[in-house]
């Protein structure tokens, strides 16, 4: 079965739209067709976060409340969910106590993010006021929290302020995670109907299992996939796309699906980076770190670790450390499911090896073993939300003082992600705690790379910096404490602000 | 007499934390911004067409594909205005759209009316534009080679400077370079035309100058400027870059309006947003001083050339500025401040909170710093040792500072609460142990004049009511941008009238309704409109004083309005009450109010005079810490202690030194625009220009005001805040300096701005990480 209209709750209704463009997104529909303009477009790329509204789903027996950018969000991907904006959070004239904290503690200036700010706040409070979780109202991680959320005017003290004393002592507010009517009211939406708008030559489509997905993309190979959106967002805010054909997998069961034994780490291609954040950083304080830095908890909330995968960029976060962990990757065409290794995956400049009509399925991540280290940096202008100028990842298995072997891969230092093979080999039987060595394997990093110069540095910056990471990373392994080589010191393991909120993120 | 200053005691209303006006509907969506205003039926949207090339003439403006497209009603070009094709307010120098020369990359060359914003931008591109391509100067650098201005060379020469640099003891000299800065306003520009009857537009527009965009979209038109109506009543944001810059996308707007007949919206996407518009000038600062063993300066030669884009816009007062604070708080016995005002082919540059004082405080402590690592000696002891004084008290512009003694009482007071001493030693003791990771220490301090340095334009009007219900309608030309001026006014309205905040009705600025008025900018928003409308409110109560006394026969001080009441003789009535019967007395309850600021007068020709009514003075001290090896960077701790007078309303005071404070550490740390050769703008979004988010805010950021009256009198002795604390960023920048040269001495004097990770390895050069980490190795492992 099919249904031709896409469903979600708005305002305690059903709303079901039919009459749309593929190419809608949230926020258009909402302040053009619902002329509901408490929500802002401020960028128009999912980085400032003006246009934040929340999704509720039912995942895992409760209602989750998640925040996403509405500007670069297919107005079809909320189908299932409840959505809600700024306008329904106030109660009878009642502030919510976000609204109330933030508006008495002088956390509005010209008011323009503070829909947005409002919004993630919100959701954060939901993540957290169920269960009592000191770390999760620390300054530090109300800053994580907000780091899609750009406010020009207040120099975000106050906002901080505000967050901190409104989920101090969190009160019911109508909105929460066990609410039967709300869960129900989701459960209802969900009719395992496959959803196909438009026709043949326009649509927006999102299949409900695999095989109709695989036969979907079969008959039009020229679709555009969409999982999160937060990149093709953008081909259709900023490029002007027109992207008659969409085909969103967001819905397709079982395609976010984790399978974690002790050898691997099976991760779903359509599973959010938000979902996967707990279970990648596990496997060290370093990608614990990298995922805490991965775009913005609302970049994370829709951003899937296939479409990070997919979509090729050179400086994507997650390709340099999966490359590392020797990850592969598994393509469905109709019936036909093929594996190869990631970097592989990566073939030139926005070119994948990724036919017409096939999918990224899911990707196989082997864990580490007793004797592998891992070490992750990421170089940025700016430390949060900001997209590398030079990352690096480093595998490195030792066998007494010497390394047995490393798999070292690099983001922003080529036209893809990239394996530094000539440092590995130079790595190779070494011995580690020799600065001979860390010179020596920093000196190949000009045999592996020819890095460009753009607006996030020059070649001769990235050159110096990925050598610099790479002796960084081998005197860390050697010994010398992670506080006194970086900025913001490794955590010991153990010590995984993300992990201790995996109870709630993950589902 | 009731028209006195009421003691501080009986204040109501001013002096309190009270909340922005608009917080409670901000906090829920419900303060409309003007792309939330219901459109009127058959509105069109419209979008900009910009050159594709950055200097050149235009070949080929073929626009036919762009008048075929879906949706599209009009397309607008230069030959479509019907009054004068020009954006600048008083120069001939920048066309509303360009006609035949191209002069920056972006710059806007036709518009496009449809009936949806998503068709005008798909019309938008495409156009077929070939421009006859000439090299473009992008950089001050390439803007000096070709020797083009905007304005002409300009400075402030004091004694023999030469001779004074030749002859001290010891000299130092070096070049900073100082980038600009994109505003990033989260409400992109807009304006929204409705046309009227005989040729009359309103004009909705975001702007800090409604009276500015009144003249120009009147110019623009052809009609007189009573045809032309603009009103505001909030701007996500403004900071210089709706003062000028709202003039041209009102103009397209109502351009379009009059083409069509029908209301017209125009709304920058953001990257065009970031294209078109001007920003913060970049500088180039070249200086030499000379100074004695004590690091006090004998003469000071610095040149300040400022990258203006192609046209001068606002640049004459910027640069202006820059001279103005290029003494910050050093008295400086002989000077050159000379400046080059350079044309190049980049978007023209415009106000920026501070308008040039921060580039000119900037190079300022860059002096003060090389000479400290020249000595030796802590930045901060040769801070104190040029510090304005008794004797020492002349700028260079020949104003005498008669309240230094403000100023370094604040940075003492500083000194202590921020525990410097302790605490410089303290990061001596860490960064001889550290190998890649140095900390730096910086207390800066400020000085910044206050009025527009333009003495006409320091004047502003007011429009009061009073109903007979005891109500007040509240009207000024200031404009609402977010930092509370619509608040603190009010307060005013209230404490005049002696009645509740509640009575007092905020309306949307116009000007229908306060004509002439000057931009909202200079931080004088407060200054000016606080005391005219203080004027307007007294003018009703005097009149409202004189009916009471002679209808109740009591003396006229015998009348006093307070908590809502009006006191009269032995008898207490509603302010209403008052009202309505002064009405019925046929008493006009309707004033206008009018001020200027006094003390002022500037003689550019010769360099002198009195340009500034007061100073506010402030300091902050700031701990950074950085990793030679990558430039990654943090900031720890930021003391701020600064001069607001006595605060109309300190919560909101606070906000604007926080808020001001961290845009000014985005400006000299991760704020980069990036140009590329051909003078495309790379950083034109979030995505690649990157401003403060919270964490980049210090964990430990202690914030207080320093507690003493306006010696001026000023509307209840407060003191302007707008711009000043943005300038006390630079001790972010002096104590990321001061890293760098911990890490490599001699290196300090090498970072430029922003201090970006790239920057700051750039100014350390090589660094054997090798060799720092291996040492840090132990030796048994």
């Amino acid at each position: 079965m099919s249904r031709d209209s896409i469903q979600f709750i708005r305002q305690g209704r059903v709303r079901r739209v039919r009459d749309f463009a593929p190419r809608t997104t949230l926020l258009d529909w909402l302040r053009l067709e619902e002329r509901s303009t408490g929500t802002k477009e401020a960028c128009a790329e999912g980085d400032c976060g003006a246009c934040t509204v929340v999704l509720a789903r039912r995942r895992g027996g409760r209602v989750t409340y998640e925040p996403v950018n509405s500007c670069i969000a297919f107005l079809g991907q909320i189908d299932g969910a409840e959505l809600i904006t700024i306008e329904d959070l106030s109660r009878d004239g009642v502030l919510h106590p976000v609204q109330a904290a933030l508006a008495s503690g002088h956390g509005s200036q010209c008011g323009f993010c503070t829909p947005g700010i409002v919004m993630s706040l919100f959701a954060h409070y939901h993540r957290v006021s169920e269960v009592m979780n000191p770390v999760a109202v620390s300054r530090e991680k109300i800053a994580d929290v907000l780091a899609g959320n750009l406010c020009r005017c207040t120099g975000y003290r106050p906002i901080v302020d505000a967050a901190v004393a409104s989920l101090a002592a969190p009160v019911a507010d109508g909105f929460s995670q066990t609410d039967p009517e709300r869960l129900a009211r989701l459960r209802d939406l969900e009719d395992g109907e496959d959803v196909f708008v438009g026709d043949e030559t326009s649509f927006f489509a999102a299949p409900a299992d695999e095989e109709s997905l695989a036969a979907l993309l079969e008959k039009h190979p020229d679709a555009t996939i969409v999982a999160g959106a937060t990149d093709v967002g953008l081909w259709v805010t900023k490029k002007l796309a027109a992207l008659p054909k969409i085909v969103h997998v967001g819905r397709v069961a079982g395609l976010d699906a984790v399978a974690d034994t002790a050898e691997t780490l099976t991760l779903g291609a359509a599973l959010p980076l938000g979902r996967a954040t707990p279970l990648l950083g596990r496997l060290d304080p370093d990608v614990d770190e990298l995922m805490r830095r991965f775009g913005s908890t609302q970049v994370r909330t829709s951003g899937t670790v296939g479409g990070n995968i997919a979509n090729g960029s050179p400086i994507g976060d997650l390709a340099p450390v999966l490359i590392s962990l020797g990850a592969t990757v598994e393509l469905r065409k109709g019936d036909r499911v093929r594996t190869l290794p990631l970097e592989r995956f990566f073939l030139a400049y926005g070119k994948q090896d990724r036919e017409p009509g096939e999918f990224v399925r899911r990707l196989v991540v082997p864990k580490p073993s007793a004797e592998t280290r891992l070490r992750v940096f990421k170089i940025t202008k700016r430390m949060d939300e900001d997209i590398s100028a030079v990352m690096g990842a480093f595998a490195v298995t030792l066998r007494h003082d010497r390394i047995a072997s490393a798999r070292v891969a690099f983001g922003g230092m080529a036209g893809v992600p990239k394996r530094a093979v000539a440092v590995e080999a130079a790595l190779t039987g070494a011995r580690l705690a020799d600065p001979a060595t860390w010179r020596a394997a920093a000196q190949k990093i000009g045999e592996d790379f020819s890095p460009l110069t753009d607006q996030r540095g020059t070649a001769a910056y990235r050159l110096q910096v990925a050598k610099t990471i790479v002796v960084k990373a081998l005197a860390e392994l050697a010994g010398v404490p992670g506080t006194a080589t970086r900025v913001r010191p490794r955590a010991s393991a153990g010590e995984r602000p993300n992990d201790r909120e995996a109870a709630h993120v993950a589902s | 007499m009731s028209l006195r200053e009421k003691p501080e005691v009986m204040l109501r209303h001013v002096r309190k934390p009270l909340l922005h006006d608009s917080a409670v509907k901000q906090v829920q969506g419900a303060a409309p911004y003007i792309d939330d205003l219901p459109e009127p039926a058959g509105t069109l949207h419209v979008a900009v067409g910009g050159a594709p090339k950055a200097h050149g003439t235009i070949a080929t403006l073929d626009l036919d594909r762009v008048r075929q497209a879906p949706g599209v009603v009009a397309v607008i070009t230069a030959a479509d205005i019907p009054g004068k094709n020009c954006v600048s307010a008083h120069m001939e120098d920048e066309p509303i759209l360009a006609a035949d020369m191209v002069e920056f990359h972006g710059q806007p060359l036709f518009a496009v009316a449809a009936t949806s914003r998503d068709a005008a931008r798909r019309a938008v591109r495409l156009a077929r534009i070939e421009i006859a391509a000439a090299p473009p100067a992008v950089t001050v650098d390439d803007g000096l080679e070709t020797g083009a201005r905007v304005l002409p060379d300009y400075a402030f020469l004091g004694g023999d400077p030469n001779a004074a640099i030749a002859d001290a003891p010891l000299r130092a000299s070096g070049t900073l370079r100082m980038g600009g800065q994109e505003h990033f306003y989260l409400e992109g520009q807009i304006a929204l035309a409705i046309p009227g009857e005989d040729g009359a537009m309103l004009v909705h527009s975001s702007t800090q100058h409604p009276t500015e965009v009144q003249h120009i979209v009147a110019r623009a038109l052809g009609v007189p400027d009573a045809f032309v109506t603009c009103e505001i009543r909030r701007m996500g944001g403004g900071f210089g870059g709706k003062e000028t810059q709202a003039c041209q996308w009102a103009a397209i707007a109502a351009v379009a309006a009059r083409v069509t007949g029908r209301p017209c919206k125009l709304r920058l996407d953001r990257d065009d947003d970031f294209m078109m518009t001007g920003k913060r000038h970049d500088f180039r600062a070249d200086w030499s001083v000379g100074f004695d063993q004590e690091g006090v300066i004998a003469g000071l030669d610095v040149l300040l050339a400022a990258r203006c884009g192609m046209s001068a816009d606002c640049s004459a007062g910027v640069v202006d500025r820059a001279m103005f604070h290029a003494d910050n708080t050093y008295h400086l016995p002989a000077f050159r401040i000379d400046t080059r005002r350079v044309k190049t082919n980049t978007v023209s540059n415009t106000a920026f909170r501070g308008f040039g004082g921060p580039q000119g405080i900037l190079a300022a402590e860059r002096v003060i710093d090389a000479i400290a690592w020249r000595l030796g000696r802590d930045p901060l002891d040769i801070r104190k040792a040029n510090f304005y004084g008794p004797g020492r008290d002349r700028t260079p512009y020949g104003q005498v500072i008669e309240d230094h003694d403000v100023g370094r009482a604040l940075i003492e007071q500083l000194e202590r609460m921020s525990d410097y001493r302790a605490r410089r030693a303290e990061i001596a003791v860490f960064n001889a142990s550290s190998p890649i990771l140095k900390r730096g220490l910086a207390l800066t301090p400020l000085k910044f004049g206050i009025s527009f340095t333009l003495a006409s334009m320091n004047q502003a009007g007011a429009l009061v009511h009073v109903y007979q219900d005891g109500s007040v309608h509240l009207n000024h030309g200031g404009t609402e941008m977010g930092q509370g001026l619509f608040q603190k006014v009010a307060q005013v309205a209230a404490e005049e009238f002696g009645i509740g905040l509640d009575r007092v009705r905020i309306t949307p600025t116009s000007t229908e309704k306060v004509p002439n008025t000057s931009p909202t900018a200079a931080s004088s928003g407060s200054d000016l409109n606080g005391m005219a409308v203080q004027a307007a409110c007294r003018t009703i109560k005097t009149r409202m004083i004189a009916f009471a006394a002679e209808h109740w026969s009591v003396p006229e001080d015998q009348v006093v309005f307070e908590n809502d009441h009006v006191l009269i003789g032995n008898q207490r009535i509603g302010f209403g009450e008052l009202a309505r019967a002064a009405h019925c007395g046929r008493v006009s309850l309707s004033s206008t109010g009018f001020y200027s600021t006094p003390k002022l007068h500037w003689d550019r020709e010769r360099g002198t005079g009195h340009p500034f009514f007061y100073y506010a003075w402030g300091a902050a001290c700031s701990e950074v810490l950085i990793d030679a090896s990558t430039g990654e960077n943090k900031v720890l701790r930021v003391d701020i202690l600064h001069d607001v007078g006595r605060s109309l309303n300190p919560a909101i005071d606070i906000g604007q030194i926080e808020g001001g404070f961290v845009q000014g550490m985005g400006w000299l740390t991760t704020e980069e625009l990036v140009y590329d050769a051909e003078g495309r703008l790379l950083t034109h979004a979030p995505s690649t220009y990157k401003i403060p988010v919270a964490s980049d805010v210090p964990a430990d950021f202690r914030v207080a005001l320093y507690d003493g009256a306006n010696r001026e009198e000023t509307i209840y002795r407060s003191k302007a805040v707008g711009e000043p604390p943005f300038n006390l960023a630079v001790s972010v920048f002096c104590a990321l300096a001061d890293a760098v040269e911990a890490a490599c001495p001699g290196a300090g004097q090498k970072l430029d701005a922003p201090a970006t990770p790239e920057a700051i390895v750039t100014a350390i050069g090589d660094f054997d990480v090798v060799a720092a980490l291996a040492g840090a190795l132990a030796p048994n492992s």
